[in-house]
């Protein structure tokens, strides 16, 4: 096996910038999680199967677990801790609270990170949409019902249309 | 005395009990008469774990921390002839090594079977086994590590099939797996249960119909997204703490201290939040054990992280089951008689077999009377990774072989299946033929509210060919009344503390695993004491500060954390109702504490801030604080041996009804809906009960359409090898796969459940997979009798039974109405 060189990334994760000496083999993930201490952004499977690892890469969802870090380097990288705006959640982190969208809350963070980016691009989707959008983030405590609740209400709120899911009735 | 009654600013935008003007919320006098209870509500952890912030096992970075990686075996039964680690040793980064002569402990979650060693000490028996681990500086230093370690080996022949471990005679040829617990005995049995009830020779003899059947449950497996985790740090003090992804945070602290010959009062397990179990979680794992024994050796954290692979290997899944029905009834569909033999396939370990033997037949005993009921089942070792309990231990398979059974049943008597169900419906109060006692049942209002929301009436027997109906029911256990170590203390407790400012803090011994329990208490608390949920604080699973509960499995949690919990509530609601009724003069019973108020019941315009009831309570009875605890009832069950195995406080029921799209060119089957009705007593948190259901849901349907836990045979190349230990390869549903789940929440309200609640998280996954093999043979007329209904096996059955051109789906008229719209109503009903 050939042993590791390290190398210094430059890296622009959630509007910061960050400079941390890592293995040069080192993923995408493993250096938010193990380098920056994001935790947020989570290792399921480690080899692109299962996206609980998924990260917004200039605006589209990656799997950051078989993402080079040296591949995100000048990217605009966004993760589950810059969803939320200063002291209030996103709308969709909101709504996966009130609709008992988190289980285990494992897939949650890369499941978060495909919507998002699903709602950026289509504020109305279809409950097909949300299906495709989210057909590469296995979840296994749900059955998706509860996730797809949670992005058609996000979607309402971000429309300037609250579904009236206020305490969670 | 009263404060005025006014929205206190402390309370921010909280709706006040009694206070309808807000209208957020209904009216808690109404209805109910709860507040929170049975309405939907946020999760104490909900945010947290939506924001990236709940920290899990491998969020946990310590000082100095090192990481280790657990070298396995390439063979799958072998004896282990030498181990030489001098190499690893000597690799620049490596501070430890360990191998099984280091911790030559057996262990096993049931204390009558231990037959694990946290590694492999003479011999290893499944691809997979633990032999050795090095702790380093690093992963990948690790890694290099394992390379460098010698394992001498000699290998012996391998059994993989249940079959050939039943006729193993402990020769060379055919050695055992394990060595017979007593001389002369078949070491590979691990256990075996003959229980018989009634008299079933001279029933099946008398019956109008019997139905026989063999059925085939390939194993599966859990795949929490999370992979197992653990941390140990042994400190100066000679403490050992360890960090696990565990849903049974006790019986680790037991077998930690065990293994280890440590104190367990010098022993600390701490269960952060965890990323999925469903049962793959609920014993010791050798990753545990060695980070503890690494961290004595090195004085540093260590941490093991499962790779998805070992997570397969891990296994301690749903065992395979091989089993032979045969069914009974009358000319009414009555049933007479049961008799099931049933062959588990036990992989290498014990794990919970011996309850899995049991449970195998103990737990088909309801919804339906039996009047006769045997089964035979016997659980052997082969050599592929130990199987254990599942969601829905032990039950599932045989329920998929029972309601097909069923369907078939009806199909000879031409009586409609929901029919068939509602004739043997057993009722409530009342005894299952072995004995258990069974208290509230919703099992017909589950069948009613499938039939009506699925159309039954007017679509079973009715749709196009190709197109199918099907039905199940079943039950489950509300926790089970025995824990797996012999003792008279409580099964679950809570401890309640409360600060000045209206704070309660509960602690909880429960394994917050995704459920809910953490929320579940806070609930509860929150409802008995009147405080805003917002105040209520949860700490969990952490057994230097929390008292014990047994862990988060056979569906306990909610009976039995939930009864603990409004025992301790109630004990100190007292204590405030006292010192308040003091202070106002009046009954203790007058007062009543909701919505972050005491109030004066005759006059609600009197009140205080419940801080200040607090304080008042504070200052007449000293430092406030609760214990509550629960212990199940011991006079359910009957005496014969095992009679207690299947004994539960509680059973849910739960009824499915499945509509399937067969492509019978191809096989492939589109699950196009489901509709399942769930009695769970009373829902607590309606949200988190369809959550479970939905999940359930989910995960029967992974079963039945898509998920194998298979092994490689010799002329595949490699025996023993795991035929798909990845996510890609062992293919669990994504959203595009699973089908729409329509959730109906049946409320019994069980007279000893917290509230009348009963489990929700286990009993709606059993008979959504029957339901499926029912509609695929509503659809086609072909009865698939092997799991899974993947396309390759359908499209198999089809080709049996003659062809596409050939099948002939059951219709209610000679000639099916090609479409449901064109139904004559007048022959629509129930029954022939």
């Amino acid at each position: 096996m050939v042993k590791a060189t390290t190398c210094i990334v430059h890296l622009r994760v959630n509007g910061d910038d960050y400079a941390p000496g890592v293995p040069s083999h080192y993923t995408l993930l493993e250096t938010l999680r193990y380098a920056i201490g994001l935790t947020g952004s989570k290792q399921g499977c480690d080899k692109g199967d299962c996206g609980a690892c998924t990260v917004i890469l200039d605006g589209e969802p990656h799997l950051s677990c078989i993402t080079p870090v040296l591949a995100a380097e000048g990217r605009e990288i966004r993760t589950v801790e810059g969803l939320a705006g200063a002291g209030r959640p996103h709308p969709l982190q909101d709504a996966f609270d009130l609709n008992g969208a988190a289980q285990c809350g494992f897939c949650t963070p890369g499941i978060l990170c495909s919507a998002v980016a699903l709602l950026e691009r289509n504020d109305n989707p279809s409950r097909t949409d949300i299906r495709e959008a989210l057909a590469g983030n296995l979840c296994r405590c749900t059955g998706y019902t509860k996730i797809y609740d949670a992005v058609e209400s996000a979607a309402a709120v971000l429309r300037g249309q609250d579904g009236g899911t206020e305490n969670g009735e | 005395m009263s404060d005025t009654p006014r929205r206190d600013p402390a309370l921010g935008d909280l709706p006040l009990w009694a206070d309808s003007g807000d209208g957020s919320r209904p009216d808690s006098g109404a209805g109910s008469g709860f507040t929170l209870i049975g309405r939907p509500q946020r999760k104490v952890d909900g945010l947290a774990k939506a924001t990236g912030k709940a920290a899990y096992t491998d969020d946990i970075a310590l000082p100095g921390m090192l990481h280790a990686k657990i070298l396995r075996s390439p063979h799958p039964h072998a004896r282990i002839l030498s181990i030489d680690t001098t190499r690893a040793l000597a690799l620049e980064g490596v501070h430890a090594v360990v191998t099984g002569r280091d911790m030559p402990v057996r262990y096993g979650i049931i204390p009558w079977t231990p037959d694990e060693y946290p590694l492999c000490v003479e011999r290893v028996r499944y691809i997979g086994d633990g032999v050795a681990a090095v702790a380093a500086v690093d992963e990948d230093t690790a890694i290099r590590a394992l390379a460098l370690i010698r394992v001498e080996y000699e290998e012996l022949p391998a059994c993989l099939d249940p079959a050939e471990a039943l006729a193993a005679d402990g020769s060379d040829e055919r050695p055992f797996i394990h060595e017979p617990r007593r001389e002369g005995r078949n070491g590979n049995v691990t256990k075996r249960v003959q229980l018989s009830f009634g008299e079933v020779d001279e029933r099946m003899a008398g019956a109008e119909v019997v139905v026989e059947g063999e059925y085939f449950f390939e194993g599966t497996t859990h795949t929490p997204i999370e992979p197992h985790c653990a941390i140990g740090r042994y400190d100066e003090n000679g403490r050992l703490t360890v960090w696990s992804a565990t849903q049974v945070p006790h019986y680790l602290h037991r077998e930690l201290a065990s293994v280890l010959g440590l104190d367990p009062a010098t022993i600390r397990v701490v269960q952060p939040p965890v990323g999925g179990a469903f049962g793959g979680k609920s014993e010791p794992f050798d990753l545990e054990f060695c980070v503890a024994r690494l961290s004595m050796a090195t004085g540093r954290p260590v941490k093991i992280l499962y790779t998805r692979e070992e997570v397969f290997y891990a296994h301690r899944g749903r065992h395979p089951f091989h089993m032979k029905y045969r069914t009974a009834a009358d000319e009414q569909g009555r049933l007479q008689a049961v008799d099931a033999e049933v062959l588990l396939d036990g992989g290498a370990y014990a794990s919970f077999g011996l309850v899995t033997t049991y449970y195998a037949g103990q737990l088909l005993t309801a919804p339906y009377t039996m009047p006769s009921y045997r089964f035979d089942s016997t659980r052997v070792y082969t050599n592929k990774p130990a199987c254990g309990p599942k969601r829905g231990h032990g039950s599932v398979q045989p329920r998929f072989a029972f309601e097909v059974q069923l369907d078939k049943l009806a199909e000879k008597l031409g009586m409609d299946p929901i029919e068939l169900r509602r004739v043997n419906f057993m009722g409530g109060n009342t005894r299952t033929v072995n004995e258990l006692r069974v208290t509230s049942n919703g099992f017909l209002e589950c069948l009613d509210a499938v039939e009506k929301a699925s159309g039954w009436r007017e679509r079973h027997r009715r749709l196009p060919p190709g197109r199918g109906l099907g039905v199940a029911g079943s039950c489950y256990i509300s926790g089970t009344n025995y824990p797996v170590y012999p003792n008279e203390m409580p099964q679950s407790a809570i401890q309640l503390q409360v600060d000045r400012s209206g704070r309660v803090a509960v602690l909880s011994g429960a394994s917050e695993i995704g459920q809910g329990c953490d929320s579940m208490v806070a609930y509860i608390t929150a409802e008995e004491l009147g405080v805003p949920l917002e105040y209520v604080r949860v700490l969990a699973g952490d057994t230097d500060f929390t008292p014990v509960d047994l862990g988060a499995y056979s569906s306990r949690i909610t009976f039995m954390l939930g009864n603990a919990c409004i025992d301790a509530a109630r004990k100190l609601r007292r204590k405030v109702q006292e010192a308040v009724a003091e202070d106002w003069e009046c009954r203790p019973r007058q007062v009543q504490l909701a919505g972050g108020w005491a109030y004066y019941a005759p006059d609600t315009g009197r009140r205080m801030r419940i801080a200040r009831a607090f304080n008042l309570a504070e200052a007449r009875h000293g430092t406030l604080g609760a214990t509550g605890w629960y212990n199940t009832p011991r006079d359910n069950h009957g005496d014969y041996r095992g009679g207690t195995i299947g004994a539960s406080p509680a059973y849910s029921f739960t009824a499915h009804v499945a509509e399937v799209d067969v492509d019978v060119e191809t096989g492939v089957v589109d699950v196009v809906r489901i509709w399942v009705a769930h009695d769970c007593g009373r829902a607590l948190n309606p949200l988190l009960v369809e959550g479970q259901m939905e999940g359930s849901v989910y995960m029967g349907f992974a079963e039945a359409l898509m998920e194998e836990q298979i092994f490689k045979s010799a002329d595949q190349g490699r025996a023993g090898l795991h035929n798909a230990p990845s996510l890609l390869d062992y293919r669990i549903p994504t959203s595009l796969d699973t089908p729409e789940i329509e959730s109906l929440i049946v409320e019994s309200i069980d007279p000893e459940g917290p509230y009348g609640a009963k489990e929700a998280g286990e009993g709606p996954l059993h008979s959504s997979i029957p339901a499926i093999a029912n509609a695929i043979h509503d659809a086609t007329g072909v009865r698939m009798d092997r799991l899974p209904f993947s396309a390759p096996n359908v499209w198999r059955a089809i080709q049996e039974a003659g062809g596409p051109k050939a099948l002939a789906p059951p219709r209610r008229r000679a000639a099916p109405p090609p479409e449901p719209a064109r139904v004559d109503r007048t022959t629509v009903g129930v029954g022939p």
